[in-house]
């Protein structure tokens, strides 16, 4: 009998050869878990080593304390043994070895259950990544429709919610919300009042300063800062609610009771932030101007009276109306992204953080589509 | 002051009549060639069984057959890859959304968690339904609704929001919200899981009581052998290994002459306590 011994970072492990064809699979000392695992695919050099062994087994005679660890590497054992049809005997093994690996390979693995490691080439990867996009477009469009239709049912009186929901949403995306509106559109005015500030100064023409704050607060950037902070804030509350929600079967319960999802969870939501947002986006335009009043006063020595008068002379009606109308569209499209997300959430914890998630990243793009559309129909307009 | 079919309205006001049960109660629910799929992974096929008026039927098998799965088709939260769910000659599957809505009317269920709505108290959850359907004032709405909270043992719990109780306590909420409208047709999403031994006999004993006096059809999504045996008279079991129904009748009988080892072997827990099985429930 010949024994080759291999150096282990747990236990000890050597083979032997009794007749020739029986490879004798030796385990001494103590076997941890935590002081690392030797590879079965020793065992596997041993088995392609000639004389080719016919059989296995094992010698356990110097085994001392064992955890799960023996147990791992006698399970990787066992599956080349069963790989190669190799017939083995485990009776040397302790009894409470013999019995968990038993109990390991009691029920057969399900066929089929195994993830397989996707090889898929970037093209597929691209032409996969445009379908998911197309179809995500689609239903988010359906959606918007089926939103529709529910809006249109509650103008005619037929929808059904709960006036505090939504007075609750009212709350949460009107007066919750102020706060970090006010500090984000200051500091909007204040920025673009300094990048103008740099660059008028220098012809002399810092007054315009309050011309450049006023017109692009007014037609653009009130609208969209307010419309990005509420994704972030309140698109992303709406799918983790209906996420949540939609984890604990209460939207199944709603639905086997005959009450409309739509009508009793979305509509007080989306409608919300459609009369929020353009009282939100009025509010962020006066904080703008009052951001860039401030560099004005402080940094280009201009007295507030005259840069509000000269705001007032830039700014038009069209160009207030033109923003509120925007913010009244980017709050449906959040609303309706949240809602949306939520309502596709999956049945776990985590995926509920991954619909609040997307309904910010989807409410935002769709958010800035909308912005750049809305220019280019503008300026056809020549609004 | 408990509602009645003939005072139910539909989401827009309308009464619902188009869609009645028969006066001697729940029509049979009758199950033809149902065959469930997750888009192309099909988890069971080819299921066929009926649920007769005032059975409490079970629908069995270990975790990952499909239990639950079914159990959401009977509901329509699932539209099946193949086959049809009929309500006595109402085609439930195809059927108009109207007539559909309608046959909601009739269902109560009391899912897995209980499915209580966070945001409103036990007397508004329970409420909520009979303020939907039915023409009670405010003041009629929270009497019944103490009723059934009384019914399941929260008298006493009606301003309480479901993040104030126990585990156990929701389930029993929502097994009130769930027979707020007196429905005929009662399904119950593993009632037992995640309580105590007392809850559960106690819960079993509810839905007995349900059957007896309230005449209901009582369909229910099960693996503790205890209740099995306790209340169903009818069950199906349904084998994930095969993806197929291998067994369809009383779970006692099944369990003193189904030859099928899955089954047996599922009903005397892996077969180490057969006799104790036998000996009790045969």
């Amino acid at each position: 009998m010949q024994a080759l011994k291999q150096s282990q970072p747990s236990g000890e492990l050597s083979f032997a050869r009794s007749d020739n064809s029986t490879l004798v699979v030796r385990l001494a000392g103590d076997w941890h878990l935590r002081r690392g695992l030797p590879e079965p695919d020793l065992v596997l050099k041993q088995l392609d080593t000639a004389p080719k062994p016919v059989r296995l087994t094992f010698d356990a005679a110097g085994l001392g304390d064992w955890d799960s660890g023996l147990l791992t590497f006698l399970m990787g054992v066992s599956e080349i043994c069963h790989k190669r049809n190799l017939p083995a005997d485990w009776s040397p093994l302790p009894e409470g070895v013999r019995g968990l690996i038993q109990l390991a390979e009691a029920v057969p693995e399900k066929l089929g259950a195994r993830h397989e490691a996707s090889h898929a080439t970037f093209i597929e990867e691209l032409g996969q990544a445009t379908i998911l996009y197309a179809r995500g477009l689609q239903e988010f469009l359906r959606f918007l429709g089926e939103v529709a239709i529910a809006f249109a049912m509650l103008c005619v009186g037929k929808a059904r919610f709960r006036r505090v929901d939504l007075m609750i949403a009212i709350q949460d995306c009107g007066a919750s919300a102020f706060g970090i509106i006010t500090l984000v559109s200051f500091l909007v005015g204040v920025i673009l009042a300094f990048m103008g500030a740099v660059q008028l100064q220098q012809f002399g023409a810092a007054i315009y300063v309050a011309d450049l704050v006023g017109i692009a607060m007014s037609r653009d950037m009130g609208a969209m800062m307010t419309a990005i902070i509420m994704a972030g804030r309140t698109g992303a509350a709406f799918a983790a609610q209906l996420g949540s929600m939609k984890v604990t079967q209460e939207i199944d319960a709603l639905t086997t009771m005959g009450i409309s999802p739509l009508e009793f969870l979305v509509l007080p939501r989306v409608l919300a932030l459609f009369l929020m947002i353009p009282l939100l986006c009025v509010y962020a335009d006066c904080l703008g101007v009052a951001g860039g009043a401030f560099v004005g006063a402080t940094m280009l020595h201009i007295s507030v009276g005259t840069y509000i008068r000269e705001t007032a002379n830039a700014v038009t009606l069209t160009e207030i109306l033109g923003g509120v109308f925007k913010a009244a569209v980017y709050g449906v499209i959040i609303g309706v992204a949240g809602c949306l997300r939520g309502f596709q959430c999956g049945d776990s914890s985590s995926a509920v953080g991954d619909a609040a998630t997307s309904a910010v990243v989807t409410g935002i793009v769709y958010v800035i589509v909308a912005c750049g559309m809305f220019a280019f129909i503008f300026n056809l307009l020549g609004l | 002051m408990a509602t009645t079919p003939s005072s139910i309205k539909s989401s827009d006001g309308k009464r619902l009549s188009r869609v009645k049960f028969p006066k001697e109660g729940p029509p049979p629910i009758t199950v033809k060639n149902l065959t469930m799929a997750y888009g192309t992974f099909v988890l069971m096929k080819d299921i066929n069984f009926t649920v007769n008026h005032g059975d409490i039927f079970i629908i069995m098998g270990g975790s990952g057959s499909g239990k639950s799965t079914l159990l959401r088709h009977l509901l329509g939260l699932i539209v099946p890859a193949e086959g049809e769910v009929w309500y006595g000659d109402f085609n439930f599957t195809r059927g108009e959304p109207l007539e559909r809505e309608a046959m909601l009317r009739y269902f109560g269920v009391l899912y897995q968690s209980g499915a209580l709505w966070n945001s409103m108290t036990l007397a508004e959850n329970v409420g909520l339904p009979l303020g939907e359907f039915t023409d009670l004032s405010d003041a009629e709405i929270r009497e019944v609704a103490a009723l059934k909270l009384a019914l399941v043992g929260l008298k006493g719990f009606e301003d309480y929001y479901p993040s104030q109780i126990s585990g156990g306590m929701k389930k029993r909420a929502g097994l009130a919200r769930a027979i707020a409208l007196d429905p005929e047709i009662l399904f119950f999403d593993e009632p037992s899981s995640g309580l105590d031994p007392i809850s559960s006999r106690l819960l079993d004993d509810l839905i007995l009581e349900l059957r007896d006096n309230l005449g209901a059809t009582i369909v229910v999504v099960s693996h503790e052998l205890a209740s099995i045996f306790a209340i169903g008279n009818n069950s199906v079991f349904l084998d994930a290994e095969s993806r197929a129904m291998i067994a369809h009748g009383d779970p006692k009988d099944l369990l003193a002459h189904c030859t099928d080892q899955r089954v047996k072997t599922f009903l005397t827990r892996g077969g180490k306590d057969a006799d104790k099985s036998a000996r009790n429930h045969g």
